[in-house]
């Protein structure tokens, strides 16, 4: 198996007297998708914060392709080649889609005027490459799209730039039926392109089926690193909700101790 | 920005083979009906651009032109840029800042202190004598500040103004009108650097700063006059700014310029993005609509250099209507050619999304309120010309609120993400319009204009609300 491109070992991180975080490690490896599940304030979206900078971390160490580095503010995760698409997605309704693809990162000319022409090109360019057939044109003002016309907008983004490691929040969670099954096969394209995709989600369905390996969190420490085909979907509940399930899972002292 | 980012996927040439199928409305060519049909849709999906604002005016020229037969004669005409411009400008200003969703109610007197100090420096010589002393030493110590405040928050290009601002007040080279009024137009930068720091760092909502600081001017602009009004109609470049008009060649080389420029550019355009694969207007929509801007242009200017004086010889494109579509395409370009100004649409449309695009939404606020406020001391000097004078109330009472209307009218939201500069120009007019034409018939009375201006203005706010309404609805 390859080496994980991003490792993140005995993370700790605290907000005042909270203790969020209690030694997490978690791997990512390069074409699996990882699902990172856990309840409502299990800490999935401090990890998340972390690895993006927009939190500091209190100890541990993060490892991006075997070197250790310091990720201090969202760019330095940017430019490692980590890409976030959060819940909100971040997209500017008043922009078009190759704008809002291109924000922050505009390609120009005489170092402030814009080359629109060669950013629709490579945003069509990216948005086929993923295959996307619900977006009909790329100067499509975003307000004007579907939700999962949106998340594809937002995943494309993430990979037009040279992303290695893709965090995708709750993709799915506001989409219907035939929504969720495009972002769910883009979902799947990207980790088959190479890249390490990491899904945050609440929807066991939708883990199980596009998921290679699942992390569990239960109150702030990994409960169990599992292969999908390994697991149940009753197992990755029980993990979620009690930190272990038979042989998986927390030590019991330390189950019971954390709540 | 783009030279320290990671090159993308595409350059990289790391994606694989793209799978036939994808564009097909792409690719095609967009031609007059495909331009109709998308202008329709628009207005059907709450996007009327500049329809309500030129149906205003067609609406506000057919009533007035009944009201009174001088209404539409070469003069009265001639002299609406004029009545205009300064609302036109202080508006385009305001269009950087009503993008973020911010406002800035300061922006007329403090335009009205800036044209003070300019006054007080053509006409007392020098700032230092003729200001109070305190004010003086206010001023300068002012915009040291700003500079620092523009450096702390990276904002090099305003720092630069402003500094040059502060050399031509320190060499008291503010005894000549030029660089007084540059000095003016510096002065409104750094009160803007100072508002956006207050808005954007601070945090206070730029409605009570700015109001704040509203009051504030008007206090300084009497401590710069030390009560007594400063006639400008003495200076003729600055009398101009209002009631000067372009030669008859000038005029002619200036539209020509502008619409030769306009044409080629979206001839250039078209062609290219087609050569290229791109989504592109077709040739005949482009010289289509080019040969309409370019008839409308030729029209007016021909009106324009007729001889419209009643004693002496009027002809030309007042310089006034000039400047105004001057700014108003270097607004343009700013704000839709440049990095610069897609941020500031982003951080207007989403500013969380901009922030986390790695976009200095700090820096975008304070740029953009920097600019509003230089654009208000212009407005404040060409009010000054219009008056004839730098008076003890310039730039207070109802020319910020006017000015916000214009841009309003002209389908500028208030929300911020949607607006154009093309927008305050549109309006400007309908504002300039209806005193104009209410005065040409006395008997109508001045209560008239405020009570017309109020309706017109909630019209416009009423299309933007329901037309932002359908847009929600999708």
């Amino acid at each position: 198996m390859a080496d994980p491109i991003l490792q993140i070992s005995r993370l700790n991180k605290s907000f005042g007297p909270v203790h969020v975080l209690k030694d997490v490690d978690l791997n990512i490896y390069p074409g699996e998708v990882t699902a990172l599940v856990g309840d409502n304030g299990a800490g999935k979206s401090t990890i998340v914060k972390c690895i993006a900078g927009i939190n500091n971390i209190d100890s541990g160490e993060i490892r991006f392709e075997g070197r250790p580095v310091t990720i201090a503010d969202p760019r330095d995760a940017t430019a490692l080649g980590i890409e976030f698409v959060y819940q909100d997605l971040a997209l500017a309704d008043n922009l078009d889609i190759t704008q809002n693809m291109f924000l922050g990162r505009e390609i120009s000319r005489y170092r402030s005027f814009l080359s629109d022409g060669e950013m629709e090109r490579q945003a069509r360019a990216t948005l086929a490459s993923l295959s996307v057939r619900t977006v009909s044109s790329v100067r499509q003002l975003v307000a004007n799209l579907s939700g999962g016309q949106r998340q594809t907008v937002a995943i494309a983004k993430a990979v037009l730039w040279n992303s290695k490691v893709v965090f995708l929040d709750e993709p799915t969670a506001a989409l219907g039926v035939a929504q969720t099954r495009q972002v769910l096969d883009l979902v799947r394209r990207l980790a088959d392109q190479g890249r390490g995709v990491v899904l945050i989600s609440h929807n066991m369905n939708d883990v199980m089926e596009v998921a290679d390996r699942v992390a569990a969190l239960y109150l702030g420490r990994v409960a169990a690193e599992v292969h999908t085909k390994d697991t149940t979907t009753t197992q990755i509940v029980e993990l979620i909700t009690s930190g272990r399930s038979g042989e998986l899972g927390l030590a019991q002292t330390v189950a019971s101790e954390s709540i | 920005m783009s030279s320290t980012t990671p090159e993308t996927n595409v350059e990289a040439g790391a994606l694989p083979a793209a799978p036939d199928g994808g564009f097909a409305l792409d690719v095609e060519e967009k031609s007059i009906g495909d331009a109709v049909r998308g202008w329709v849709g628009k207005l059907r999906t709450g996007d009327p651009g500049a329809l309500p604002s030129v149906l205003g005016l067609v609406v506000l020229g057919i009533i007035f032109s009944q009201v009174s037969d001088r209404f539409l004669s070469a003069l009265n005409l001639g002299n609406l840029p004029g009545q205009g411009a300064y609302i036109a400008v202080i508006a385009l200003g305001l269009v950087f800042v009503l993008l973020l969703g911010e406002i800035d109610l300061s922006a007329g007197t403090a335009g009205g202190a800036c044209a003070a100090f300019a006054a007080v420096g053509v006409f007392k010589g020098s700032l230092d004598d003729g200001l109070p002393g305190f004010l003086y030493w206010a001023l300068v110590i002012g915009m040291v500040c700003a500079i620092a405040l523009a450096v702390l928050l990276k904002t090099y290009a305003g720092a630069a103004v402003v500094a040059v601002g502060l050399v031509l007040i320190l060499t008291n080279l503010t005894q000549h009108l030029v660089p007084a009024l540059v000095a003016a137009i510096c002065i409104g930068a750094a009160i803007g650097i100072f508002n956006g720091w207050l808005v954007a760092k601070v945090g206070i909502p730029s409605f009570v700063a700015t109001l704040a600081l509203f009051l504030a001017w008007q206090g300084v602009l009497q401590f710069a006059l030390s009560g007594q009004p400063i006639n400008t109609s003495n200076y003729d470049l600055w009398r101009d700014l209002t009631y000067g008009t372009l030669s008859v060649a000038q005029s002619w080389i200036l539209t020509i310029v502008l619409v030769a420029g306009f044409i080629g550019y979206t001839v250039l355009r078209s062609v290219r993005s087609k050569a290229a694969g791109l989504a592109h207007e077709s040739l005949n929509l482009v010289l289509a609509r080019g040969g309409a801007v370019a008839a409308v242009a030729i029209v007016l200017t021909y009106l324009a250099c007729r001889d419209r004086g009643t004693f002496a010889v009027k002809q030309g494109i007042p310089v006034p209507a000039a400047i105004a579509i001057v700014l108003m395409i270097a607004c343009t370009i700013l704000l839709t050619k440049t990095t610069w100004g897609r941020h500031l649409y982003a951080t207007g449309g989403n500013a969380e999304a901009a922030r986390r695009a790695g976009i200095d939404v700090v820096h975008m606020k304070v740029t953009a309120f920097a600019i509003c406020s230089a654009f208000g001391a212009l407005g404040g000097v060409m009010l000054a010309s219009s008056q004839s004078s730098a008076s003890l109330d310039l730039g207070s009472g109802n020319v910020l609120l006017f000015s916000v209307a214009a841009a309003v009218i002209g389908g500028t939201s208030l929300f911020g993400g949607r607006g154009r500069p093309r927008d305050a120009i549109l309006g400007a007019l309908v504002i300039a319009i209806i005193p104009n034409g209410l005065l040409l018939r006395p008997s109508l009375g001045a209560q008239w204009q405020s009570v017309i201006t109020g309706v017109v203005l909630l019209i416009a706010a009423a299309v933007d609300a329901i037309s932002r309404r359908r847009a929600a609805r999708g």
